[in-house]
C-alpha cells in the first residue's frame, strides 16, 4: 500500500509537471485529491490494514496529500504567472499613437506675461488697482503735473472725446485715483489698456497695454525704487539679469529714471534683439513728484513714493521674440496656441 | 540733436573717446542714441585741384583730368560731369579707403591710366540731400583749400553724437549746453565762446516795438552794414552738415551756427526790405497772409504772433521768417533778431500750421531770455568776420519784464532721504556748482541760486535729481522698501472672479484673444443691431484714426466675429476662443460724465464637434463653478442669433448672458460659411450673482434608488419644464434627475416626442423602501400628466 501511495505521488507529480493551464490543474486536483479521487480510493482500503500499520500508512498518505497539494499550489502560481505574462504580451500597443486629448485653451501671450508680473508684485505686497479707460483730462494730465500748456502734452497723440474727457494715454491716472481714495502705505500695480493716436505698424498700435506701479509711504527712497525694480527684473527675465538706471524726464516724477536690463537674448554681448547694445530699455520710473502727491491729498513733507510704468506689448514681444506687434491683435489661433 | 565731437571740444577739454563720452553722458542724463564716425574708414583722401580736363578718346561719358594734389599732379579718369578746371575736390589716392571698406587702386579706364578717384560727398559718407545742387550731382566741389591736405582734417570728418534730449532741458539743445553737461559729468569746467564786437561809429538805425509783451518777452537786435553774401567757410558748412542743417550762405549759416552753439534761435532780415527799419512784434490779424521761407502761403489767426514792419508781417515769430525780407545774394544790410517768445504760443502756431522748424522746436520748450544778448553779439561777430560787414553801434534790447533770479532753499537731509544716499552738504555743493548753480550751505539747508537757463528747476525734488544723476543713480544702494510698513498684495473679489471665469473658459478649450476698442457704426450694422438699440449710443472720438474707428465699442461681438473671419479665411478648422474686455456705455450723449465701462465676456466656436449644446455646456460649467443657481433659459430675441437656436440666461430677473448659433445673415456678412456658436456674458452681472459661499453638505449615508421614466410630450415642450415638474413634485426625496434620451420618429406620434430621465431618490435619514419610492414616483407621473399632458410610455 505504501508503494501504491508512493506511485500515486510520482504519477501526480508527473502529470502536474506537464500541466499548462488552470483547467488541467483543477482536473488533476479532482483526480487525485477529490472526494472520489485516487487518494480517497486508496484510503478506503485502510480498513484492511493492521492496527499497527494504520498510523504509518495514515501518516504516509497525509504526507502524499500534502506533497501533492504543495506541488499543485506551486504549479498554480507558475501557471497563473505564465498566463499573466501571456496576456500582457498580447496587449502590447503602439505607444506612438497620438493621445486622446481634451484640448484646453491657451492664454494670450500678453496675459501670460501680465500674470507673471502680477504674481511678482503680489508677492512684494502690491495689490492690483484698475481705473477707467475713458478718463478725465484732470487725471490723465493735470493731476500728473502736466498742465494744459505743458510741452509734454502732445495733442497729436491723445484721442479726445470732449474738451475734458479723453482716452487715457497712460495708466498713471490710476495712481492718482488710488492716492485720492486711500491712505499710505499704498502699494499697487495697475495694468490696463491705453490709447495713443498712432497708426498701427510693426511696433505701434493706437491701443496698447501698460502696467504702472506705485508705492507711497513714509521714508521711501530712490534706493527702494531700484531695489524693487531690480528684483522684478531678475524674476521676470532671469536671475542673471543686470539693470541700469538712466536719468530721464517724466512730468510726474522727480528724480526720474529709465531702467535698462541686460539683453536676455544674448546676455549682454549684443545681438539683433538689443540692437547690438547689450541693453534693452524696459521701463520708466521715478520718485513721485511732490506736486502729484499734494494734488492727490498726500502730504509730501511726510510721505514719499516711487512710481514706474512699462509697456506690456513690448515686453511680451521681447520675451517671446515676436517681431510684429500686429500679431498680438490679429488673433490667429495658430499664433495664440504657441503660448 | 547731432553734435560733432570736434565742435564740442572747443568748449570743454575731453580725453575720452566719443563712445565713452556717449555712455557717460547717457548715464548723467543726456541720452545718446548713436555715435557715427565719419572719418573712421577714410584713408589717403586729400584735397586736389583740377588743372586740366579733356574728353576721353574712347568713351563718351568719361573725362580725363589732371589733378594737382600738392606733391604731384595725377591723371584721373572720371565719369562726373559737374566739374571744371580750377575746382577743388576730394581725391582718393592710389591705395586709399573709403567708407564701407571700398579700396581705391591705380587702374585703367577704357585704356587710359587713372591714378585714383575724384570723390562725391556720398562716397565720403556725407548726407548729400543737405548739399546745394552743384555739390550734389557728381563730385563734391569744395571751396579753396590747401592742396594735399587730408580731407579728414580739413573737412573735420570726425565722430558725430546723436542726442535725445528730454523736453525739460532745452538748454541742452546746444553744443555749449552739452559741453556744460560733459564738464559736470567729469567734474571739470567748460568755456563759453569768446565774443569780441567791434562796432563802427554809425548808430544803429533800427527800432523795435513789442506790442504783445505777453507773447514776446524780449527782443534783441543788431544791424550789420555792407555785408557781402557768399558761401560760408568750409569748416562752418561742415559743422552744420554734421548737425543735419543745410548750409545756405554766410548770413543764414551764422544764425544756424549760433543756434546750435548757444541754443538760441536767431533770424536775419534784409533790413532794406523792412519798412522804416521798424520791427513790430504783434499778434497776427485774423486771416492775415504771409509767405514763409519755404515758399508756402500761410493763413494766420489772431492768436499767432508775427514779426512785422509798419505795414506787413515779415516773419512768423519763433517759427519761420517771411520770404519778403529773406536774405538774398543782393542783401547788403542785415538785422539780426535774437528774441524770446512764449513757448506754448509758438507750439500753438507751429501745430496749427503744421510747420515745425529747428527754431520752433526749441522755443516751444521755453528758453532762457538771458542768452539773447550773448547770442546776438556772437552772430554779429561771426557775420562781420565772414561777410566783411560792419557792426553798427548799439544793441537794441526791448525787455519789458526782466526775469528775477530764482533762489531755492533745500534741506540736504531731505535730499538724502529721497535718494537713499548719505552725501554731505559739501559734496552736494560741488555737484551743483559744476552745473552752474550758486550754492551756500548752512547747518540744515542749502541755498541754491538757479541759473537762468534752468527753467525746469523749481524745488527740492529737482535739486535732488541734479545731485542724484551726477552722483550716479547706479551708485545708490538698492534697498527693498526698508523701514516701510508691510502690506499684503491682494486681489479684489472681482479680480479673483475674473480669473475664475478665464480658468473655466480655458479649461473648456477656449483660447484667449485680445482685440482693440475702436468701432465704426458699420460694425453694428453687420451684427444686425436694430436702429433703435441703445448700443448705438456710443462714445464718439473727436479725432479718430478713421471713420471705421470713430467710436468706443459698446459690444465685443463684431470684434470676435472679425477674429472668427480671420481664422476661417486662413483655414483654421477648429476654432474656440474667448475675450474678456470692457465695453463703454454712456449715461448720456454728448458725454458729460464718464461712461459706464462694463467688463464683458464673449465666446465663439466652430468646428466638427461643436453645436448648440457645446456652447451651452460652457455656460453651464461657468454657472456651476460660480455657484449660480435658479437659472432660467428663455428663447432669445437677439437679432444677431439664430431665433430658434439661442437662449438668454436669466438669473433673478436679470439677463446675464445670451448664447446660441450665430444668425446665418450675420455669418454671411462676415463671409463665414459655417455654423458659428457664440455667447456674450455680462461679467458684472455674473459676478453679482456669483455665490462665493460654499457650505459643506454631508455625504449621503443611505443608498439612492434609481428609477427611469419615459414620457410622451408635445414636441414644443421644453425638457427643462419637465425636469422642473419632476423636481417640484418629488420634493426633497429627488436627489438627482438626468435626461438620458430624447426621441422623435418611428412609433411616436408626429407632434410628440419621447423624453426619458433617470431619477435618483434618496433620503439623508434612512434607506428608502420600495413603497416610499413608488409613492413619490407615482406622484411625479401624475403631475407630469396634469401639468404637461405627458403620457407615460
Amino acid at each position: 500500500m505504501e508503494e501504491t501511495l508512493r506511485n500515486l505521488l510520482e504519477e501526480a507529480k508527473k502529470e502536474l509537471s506537464s500541466a499548462e493551464n488552470l483547467k488541467t490543474l483543477e482536473e488533476i486536483r479532482v483526480k487525485y485529491l477529490g472526494k472520489k479521487g485516487e487518494l480517497t480510493k486508496i484510503l478506503r482500503g485502510m480498513g484492511n490494514l493492521s492496527h499497527d500499520e494504520r498510523p504509518i500508512i495514515g501518516k504516509i498518505s497525509n504526507d502524499v496529500r500534502e506533497e501533492i497539494e504543495k506541488e499543485l499550489t506551486q504549479k498554480r502560481e507558475e501557471v497563473l504567472w505564465q498566463e499573466k505574462e501571456k496576456k500582457i504580451k498580447s496587449e502590447y500597443i503602439d505607444i506612438t499613437l497620438p493621445g486622446k486629448v481634451h484640448e484646453i485653451g491657451h492664454k494670450h501671450p500678453m496675459t501670460k506675461v501680465l500674470d507673471e508680473i502680477k504674481d511678482i508684485f503680489l508677492g512684494l505686497g502690491f495689490s492690483i488697482a484698475e481705473g477707467p479707460e475713458i478718463e478725465l483730462d484732470y487725471y490723465n494730465f493735470e493731476a500728473l503735473n502736466t498742465p494744459p500748456d505743458h510741452p509734454a502734452r502732445d495733442l497729436q497723440d491723445t484721442f479726445y472725446i470732449t474738451k475734458n474727457i479723453l482716452l487715457r494715454t497712460q495708466t498713471s491716472p490710476v495712481q492718482v485715483r488710488t492716492m485720492e481714495k486711500s491712505k499710505p502705505p499704498i502699494k499697487v500695480i495697475s495694468p490696463g489698456r491705453v490709447y495713443r493716436s498712432d497708426e498701427i505698424d510693426a511696433t505701434h498700435s493706437p491701443v496698447f497695454n501698460q502696467i504702472e506701479g506705485l508705492a507711497v509711504d513714509e521714508g521711501i527712497t530712490m534706493g527702494d525704487l531700484k531695489g524693487v525694480l531690480n528684483l522684478f527684473a531678475k524674476r521676470l527675465f532671469g536671475s542673471d539679469t543686470k539693470t541700469k538706471f538712466r536719468p530721464h524726464y517724466f512730468p510726474f516724477t522727480e528724480p526720474s529714471a529709465e531702467m535698462d536690463v541686460s539683453c536676455f537674448a544674448c546676455g549682454g554681448k549684443g545681438c539683433r534683439v538689443c540692437g547690438y547694445s547689450g541693453w534693452i530699455e524696459i521701463l520708466g520710473s521715478g520718485m513721485v513728484h511732490p506736486n502729484v502727491l499734494r494734488m492727490s491729498g498726500i502730504d509730501p513733507e511726510k510721505y514719499s513714493g516711487f512710481a514706474f510704468g512699462m509697456g506690456l506689448d513690448r515686453i511680451t514681444m521681447l520675451k517671446y521674440g515676436i517681431d510684429d506687434l500686429r500679431l498680438l491683435y490679429e488673433n490667429d489661433l495658430r499664433f495664440i496656441k504657441q503660448f | 540733436m547731432l553734435i560733432s565731437y570736434s565742435w564740442l571740444k572747443d568748449y570743454v577739454d575731453l580725453s575720452v573717446d566719443a563712445k565713452k563720452l556717449a555712455d557717460d553722458l547717457t548715464m548723467s542724463g543726456s541720452k545718446v542714441e548713436t555715435v557715427k564716425s565719419y572719418g573712421q574708414e577714410i584713408k589717403n583722401v586729400v584735397i586736389g585741384k583740377i588743372v586740366s580736363l579733356e574728353k576721353h578718346p574712347d568713351a563718351l561719358k568719361l573725362q580725363i583730368g589732371i589733378v594737382d594734389v600738392g606733391k604731384e599732379k595725377l591723371q584721373i579718369v572720371t565719369g562726373a560731369q559737374n566739374i571744371k578746371v580750377g575746382d577743388y575736390i576730394p581725391v582718393a589716392l592710389h591705395g586709399s579707403t573709403l567708407p564701407g571698406g571700398v579700396k581705391i587702386k591705380r587702374g585703367k579706364l577704357r585704356g587710359v591710366e587713372s591714378n585714383g578717384m575724384m570723390c562725391s560727398a556720398k562716397e565720403l559718407g556725407l548726407d548729400e540731400s543737405l548739399l546745394p545742387e552743384y555739390q550734389r550731382n557728381g563730385i563734391f566741389i569744395l571751396p579753396e583749400l590747401p592742396l594735399g591736405d587730408d580731407v579728414r582734417d580739413v573737412l573735420e570728418l570726425d565722430d558725430v553724437i546723436e542726442f535725445e534730449i528730454t523736453p525739460n532741458r532745452p538748454d541742452c539743445l546746444s553744443v555749449v549746453g552739452i559741453a556744460r553737461e560733459a564738464a559736470a559729468t567729469y567734474r571739470k569746467s567748460y568755456r563759453m565762446p569768446e565774443i569780441k564786437i567791434s562796432e563802427v561809429d554809425d548808430k544803429n538805425p533800427a527800432t523795435v516795438t513789442i506790442e504783445a509783451d505777453d507773447l514776446c518777452f524780449r527782443y534783441v537786435a543788431r544791424v550789420i552794414r555792407n555785408a557781402k553774401i557768399g558761401p560760408s567757410p568750409m569748416w562752418m558748412q561742415m559743422r552744420l552738415l554734421k548737425a543735419g542743417i543745410r548750409p545756405i550762405n554766410n548770413i543764414v549759416d551764422v544764425t544756424n551756427y549760433v543756434m546750435m552753439e548757444l541754443g538760441q534761435p536767431l533770424h536775419a532780415f534784409d533790413l532794406d526790405k523792412v519798412k522804416n527799419r521798424h520791427i513790430v512784434v504783434r499778434r497776427a490779424k485774423e486771416g492775415e497772409r504771409l509767405i514763409t521761407l519755404d515758399d508756402k502761403e500761410r493763413i494766420l489767426d489772431k492768436d499767432m504772433l508775427v514779426i512785422a514792419d509798419e505795414e506787413k508781417a515779415i516773419g512768423l515769430a519763433g517759427v519761420m521768417g517771411g520770404q519778403n525780407t529773406e536774405i538774398t545774394d543782393d542783401t547788403v544790410n542785415i538785422l539780426i533778431e535774437s528774441a524770446n517768445f512764449k513757448g506754448s504760443n509758438i507750439r500753438y502756431t507751429s501745430r496749427k500750421l503744421g510747420l515745425r522748424s529747428e527754431a520752433s522746436s526749441r522755443f516751444e520748450k521755453g528758453l532762457d531770455p538771458e542768452i539773447t544778448v550773448l547770442a546776438c553779439n556772437r552772430a554779429a561777430q561771426l557775420m562781420a568776420e565772414l561777410s566783411g560787414g560792419e557792426i553798427l553801434e548799439g544793441l537794441v534790447d526791448v525787455y519789458p519784464k526782466p526775469v528775477t533770479e530764482k533762489v531755492l532753499s533745500v534741506r540736504y537731509e531731505r535730499i538724502n532721504k529721497l535718494l537713499g544716499t548719505n552725501l554731505s552738504c559739501q559734496e552736494m555743493k560741488e555737484i551743483l556748482s559744476f552745473l552752474d548753480f550758486g550754492t551756500i550751505c548752512d547747518d540744515k539747508n542749502l541755498i541754491v541760486k538757479v541759473p537762468a537757463f534752468r527753467g525746469d528747476v523749481d524745488g527740492e525734488a529737482d535739486i535732488a535729481e541734479e545731485i542724484g544723476r551726477m552722483y550716479g543713480y547706479n551708485n545708490i544702494e538698492d534697498t527693498l522698501l526698508k523701514g516701510t510698513q508691510i502690506t499684503a498684495g491682494v486681489k479684489t473679489r472681482e479680480q479673483k472672479l475674473e480669473d475664475t471665469v478665464k480658468d473655466v473658459f480655458l479649461s473648456c478649450g477656449l483660447n484667449e484673444v485680445i482685440t482693440t476698442s475702436f468701432m465704426g457704426m458699420k460694425d453694428l450694422d453687420k451684427i444686425n443691431l436694430p436702429d433703435d438699440s441703445y448700443l448705438r449710443n456710443a462714445v464718439k472720438i473727436m479725432n479718430p484714426l478713421g471713420e471705421d474707428q470713430g467710436y468706443m465699442r459698446t459690444t465685443l461681438l463684431p470684434f470676435m466675429l472679425n477674429v472668427v473671419c480671420t481664422n476661417y479665411s486662413r483655414k483654421v478648422s477648429e476654432f474656440k476662443a474667448f475675450e474678456i474686455s470692457k465695453v463703454f456705455v454712456p449715461k448720456s450723449l454728448p458725454l458729460e460724465e464718464l461712461p459706464d465701462e462694463i467688463k464683458s465676456g464673449i465666446i465663439a466656436m466652430y468646428g466638427h464637434d461643436v453645436d448648440f449644446l457645446t456652447i451651452k455646456g460652457v455656460i453651464e460649467e461657468l454657472l456651476d463653478v460660480l455657484n449660480i443657481k435658479n437659472v432660467k433659459y428663455v428663447r432669445s430675441q437677439n437679432p444677431a442669433y439664430h431665433p430658434g437656436r439661442s437662449a438668454d440666461v436669466i438669473v433673478g430677473d436679470e439677463k446675464i448672458c445670451v448664447f446660441g448659433e450665430l444668425n446665418p445673415d450675420v455669418a454671411e456678412n462676415y463671409d463665414i460659411n459655417k455654423r458659428v456658436y457664440i455667447s456674450e456674458v455680462n461679467l458684472e452681472l455674473l459676478f453679482k450673482h456669483a455665490n462665493d459661499e460654499k457650505v459643506y453638505k454631508p455625504l449621503p449615508r443611505y443608498p439612492a434608488v434609481e428609477r427611469d421614466i419615459a414620457v410622451l410630450v408635445d414636441k414644443s415642450t421644453f425638457v427643462a419644464d419637465i425636469e422642473n415638474v419632476i423636481r417640484k413634485a418629488g420634493g426633497q426625496l429627488v436627489d438627482d434627475v438626468k435626461l438620458f434620451d430624447v426621441y422623435e420618429g418611428e412609433n411616436i406620434p408626429e407632434d410628440k416626442k419621447s423624453v426619458a430621465f433617470s431619477i435618483w431618490y434618496r433620503s439623508y435619514d434612512k434607506t428608502l423602501t420600495d413603497e416610499e419610492v413608488s409613492k413619490v414616483h407615482d406622484k411625479i407621473v401624475n403631475r407630469l400628466s396634469e401639468e404637461l399632458g405627458a403620457q407615460l410610455r
